[in-house]
């Protein structure tokens, strides 16, 4: 399983390497929401400052949507779907495999976000590895939920839901990597945070969940 | 005794315990000594916040038999659905008679308290497994992606109750199903409730029921008139 887990990561990354979807359009989207943040808060620059994490939480999520969407799309175009059935590869090693591509596109994606909300925010970044900790566990385990719910309506012609669907499910993991970010920031408390806790225990139980059920939302 | 007059017995006693719910709850209880008339919404709200979950409960059962090859019927597909839907109108019950009770008592009609904030994400998380069920046409995939949904929604709670307990605001603590299983209330106030609870129970299986054959006539009905057309188009000449 863990060897077409990483096949198919290394091909969605290949193609995303040859597409550029996540570096020229959901960048830029990511960019625009913090502008448009700022507009929001006009009149109060401090308190972006204050919310920074929270602002940062949520473009991180709305890029994660359309990551999500993007990467259930590639599975339903030149029937790549009925290829992987005949090939017989896990189903378990194809959900892992999408996530853990996702992951490491979202990753590299929040870096970016991280840079331009000390640069437009004037956010002070202290304590790093715990907030790439906290980044890594809070991306896991959306991906972990937008990878399987994508899947589950990439072809009903209503990609509409998918927002709908995931942004409750994953409303937890906005408020806890929103509260570990604030409690890093102001030094407040170090590796055992709760919030960091409860973020690695989301990422565990939907990655878990989602190598059990993909095989069902495969089967057609 | 027969299916329907089951059923029948089932509406009858659920009406007969809301009424019952209904005049002990309003004339023949006590005012409570801090919250005086407000106490009338206790015999109310936790009930039909207990139907929510015993509603999302059975969705999740339900959808797991769906999910485990062996159990696999498309009557735990309707089964689920069915409670989903029930789920879903007591929720907003919930967040309705919580918001009438919250105006009294903090002054406003909605505050991000997390209890009511994660009681609403529960309800948007089940309008999404309905409006997911709706997208979809073919009975089979249908059944299968919103089992999954309701997995997922069914996983989502407790850690939506753990990030409720640390982010607690102006929500009380649980009156009866707390921690330490000791409820906070007593003598005719706490019979009053238990026959709101018993009630508002019989209430959901009475709609569950019948909520489930007319979802399993309509699937019945559909099955029928696909063998029709295809009987009619084999002996067309």
């Amino acid at each position: 399983m863990l060897r077409d887990a990483w096949l198919i990561c290394r091909k969605d990354l290949r193609i995303e390497i040859r597409s550029h979807v996540v570096s020229n359009q959901v960048l830029p989207f990511s960019f625009v929401v913090l502008i448009l943040f700022a507009f929001a808060f006009n009149e109060y620059p401090q308190l972006l400052t204050k919310i920074a994490p929270g602002l940062y939480w949520v473009a991180t999520l709305f890029a994660m949507i359309i990551a999500a969407q993007r990467s259930a799309s590639i599975e339903m175009t030149n029937m790549t779907k009925s290829a992987l059935a005949i090939y017989d590869i896990s189903p378990g090693g194809v959900y892992l495999g999408k996530l853990l591509a996702v992951v490491i596109q979202m990753i590299l994606l929040e870096l970016v976000l991280a840079f331009e909300i000390v640069v437009l925010y004037g956010a002070t970044l202290h304590a790093i590895p715990l907030l790439g900790a906290t980044c890594i566990a809070a991306t896991v385990g959306i991906a972990g939920v937008t990878t399987i719910v994508g899947a589950m309506i990439s072809n009903s012609q209503r990609e509409t839901l998918l927002p709908l669907l995931v942004l409750p499910v994953v409303a937890p993991v906005l408020l806890s990597a929103t509260v570990a970010w604030q409690d890093y920031l102001n030094s407040k408390i170090g590796v055992g945070n709760p919030w960091l806790g409860l973020l690695v225990v989301f990422a565990v139980v939907y990655c878990s969940v989602g190598t059990l059920v993909f095989g069902t939302v495969l089967e057609e | 005794m027969k299916k329907r007059t089951l059923t029948n017995s089932i509406g009858i006693a659920a009406l007969v315990l809301v009424a019952a719910t209904y005049i002990y709850g309003l004339w023949l209880t006590p005012p409570d000594v801090f919250m005086g008339q407000l106490v009338r919404l206790l015999y109310i709200h936790p009930p039909v916040a207990w139907v929510a979950y015993l509603a999302y409960g059975v969705t999740s059962v339900a959808a797991i038999l769906y999910l485990w090859k062996r159990t696999r019927r498309p009557e735990w597909d309707l089964l689920s659905a069915a409670s989903a839907e029930i789920g879903v109108v007591f929720t907003a019950l919930t967040l309705v008679t919580g918001s009438i009770w919250g105006r009294p008592t903090w002054h406003v009609w909605w505050t991000w308290d997390a209890r009511l904030t994660t009681t609403a994400l529960l309800f948007l998380l089940y309008v999404g497994y309905l409006a997911l069920r709706s997208a979809i046409d073919d009975p089979e995939k249908r059944a299968k992606r919103a089992a999954v949904m309701a997995l997922i929604a069914f996983v989502d709670v407790p850690i939506v109750h753990q990030s409720v307990v640390w982010w607690k605001t102006l929500h009380q603590s649980a009156t009866v199903f707390n921690a330490s299983l000791s409820p906070k209330v007593h003598g005719e106030m706490a019979w009053t409730l238990l026959l709101g609870f018993v009630a508002f129970t019989l209430v959901y299986v009475w709609l569950l029921i019948n909520r489930y054959e007319t979802a399993r006539l309509r699937q019945s009905a559909s099955d029928r008139q696909l063998d029709h057309a295809i009987e009619e188009r084999v002996s067309a000449p």
